[in-house]
């Protein structure tokens, strides 16, 4: 191979990374306006998962999660993961919702990957924003 | 006659021998006066919540806590004069909760007077409630107390009657506690005018009982632990010596001394809330003076409901909160400092870590 093909080579490469980042943006970058629609995006879950909280239908009774925790209060999302007393063991925020659907709700528990899920905790979390973390307090 | 008025020891003895008993999740009230002969009781049970799901299936869980007030209510010993259910016998108002709630409540043996609650009022504005359990707002006299009962949850006439479409949806955005597009509860002028008319004929010293479902004080608007006209409600009670407020809704352990008037909340049958400090995004006035129950143990069904005695000796409360699965409570009207205290946890270093809420 020679060297000027080498040179050819080497400059298509630094060519084609210039095209790439012009059309798909740097990696670390990002604008106001980004920031704007990941919020929205994010809220548009959190207003899922309200939705779901106030439900007459996650569970098999009519109860809805907030006919006990208005707000999501007493719910503690920023304590978790902890040792739950009653279970004998340290479990996940979810796992106490998927408690609350057995068992007040009389209902079935959602998959861990399910998306209602993701949107309760969201909702639940945000309700509780500014609160600092302390996992493991009772 | 011996004297009829039994401590709280002689009363909690005989109903050990109820071992179930031990657990109520009602109020049962003693009033004991100076004048022995003039000792009564009454029970107080609220917030039942009777919830239909279909045909003939409602909500287990709530079902029990009343029929369990109710059962246990009957069992005391001695009998309580009569029995007052403070409101929210319904979830959505429907005929077949109103209905159910009153066969439950049937059993019981004693006279029994009932407030109206927002859950059993807006679906029909409380047409049905009425033909079962008659007026909305009244008074009687009983062996020397002056009882008055108002419905507090009417709220504007606009939200009322022409904002929601539907008397079903009217319901529903009612009955949410949380909901932002319900309204502040309120008395109202027609029931201020007869209450005014009604206290004329009372003399000062007389002391007087209100019942209400929410609490006749502002304390967090955002969850209707409120009412509107709190104040020229309390303007009504001001010339009495000796005024107390008993109310529901609000399912958890609270009091407050606002001047000559004493206000006490009453345990839920159906379930307990979180007090509103809970609620991180927002600022509330739970009463400073309120040592809050312990938090709930949802493990536990029946936890964070209970029961009290309240003695009103020389027309103030001592109120004995009796806790499901807890350490019970007495809070008792301290004369050195004009309000009532819980006798052992008041002081700040008394406070044990399940009465701290976040």
């Amino acid at each position: 191979m020679s060297r000027k093909r080498n040179n050819l080579l080497v400059a298509a490469v630094f060519i084609m990374i210039f095209i790439f980042i012009i059309v798909v943006g740097y990696a670390d970058e990002f604008s106001k306006e980004d920031l704007e629609r990941w919020q929205k995006e994010y809220m548009s879950v959190v207003e899922t998962g309200r939705e779901l909280w106030v439900s007459a239908d996650l569970g098999t009774n009519g109860v809805s999660c907030a006919q006990c925790h208005p707000n999501a209060a007493n719910t503690h999302p920023e304590t978790y993961p902890k040792f739950q007393q009653q279970l004998g063991r340290v479990v996940a925020l979810r796992d106490m919702i998927n408690w609350c659907l057995q068992n007040p709700l009389e209902g079935e528990p959602l998959a861990l990957d399910d998306p209602r899920l993701v949107a309760i905790e969201a909702y639940v979390t945000y309700e509780r924003r500014g609160v600092p973390l302390e996992p493991g307090k009772h | 006659m011996t004297n009829r008025n039994i401590s709280r020891r002689t009363f909690m003895k005989r109903m050990g021998a109820l071992t179930a008993a031990s657990s109520l999740p009602l109020s049962l009230v003693e009033l004991s006066f100076a004048d022995s002969h003039k000792n009564f009781m009454f029970a107080y049970i609220s917030d039942a919540h009777i919830q239909h799901i279909t045909g003939t299936k409602f909500v287990r869980n709530w079902d029990r806590g009343l029929i369990r007030a109710v059962a246990e209510t009957n069992l005391l010993q001695p009998k309580p004069d009569f029995i007052v259910f403070g409101g929210d016998l319904a979830q959505l108002g429907t005929r077949p909760e109103l209905d159910h709630g009153a066969e439950l409540l049937s059993k019981l043996n004693y006279k029994t007077y009932c407030v109206m609650g927002e859950h059993d009022y807006y679906l029909d504005l409380g047409e049905y409630w009425s033909k079962l359990f008659g007026p909305q707002y009244y008074s009687w006299d009983h062996k020397g107390v002056h009882f008055i009962v108002l419905n507090s949850i009417l709220t504007y006439d606009e939200w009322t009657h022409e904002r929601w479409p539907t008397a079903e949806q009217r319901m529903l955005e009612m009955a949410g506690l949380d909901n932002p597009n319900g309204s502040p509860f309120m008395v109202g002028e027609e029931q201020r005018k007869w209450l005014a008319k009604d206290l004329e004929k009372v003399d000062k010293k007389t002391p007087i009982v209100l019942f209400s479902h929410s609490p006749i004080q502002k304390i967090y608007k955002g969850w209707n632990f409120w009412t509107e006209d709190a104040e020229e409600v309390q303007a009504l009670l001001k010339p009495f010596n000796d005024a107390t407020v008993v109310y529901g809704h609000v399912h958890q352990i609270q009091y407050n001394q606002i001047e000559n008037i004493s206000f006490h909340a009453v345990m839920a049958t159906a379930w307990p809330w979180p007090y509103p400090q809970s609620y991180a995004q927002a600022e509330s006035n739970l009463p400073k003076l309120t040592v809050p129950m312990n938090r709930a143990d949802p493990f536990f069904e029946r936890d964070a409901t209970g029961w009290q005695f309240i003695n009103l000796k020389t027309g103030r409360v001592t109120m004995d909160y009796n806790l499901y699965n807890n350490t019970n409570r007495t809070v008792a009207y301290n004369p050195k400092t004009g309000q009532p205290e819980d006798v052992d946890f008041q002081a700040a270093d008394k406070i044990i870590p399940p009465q701290i809420h976040f």
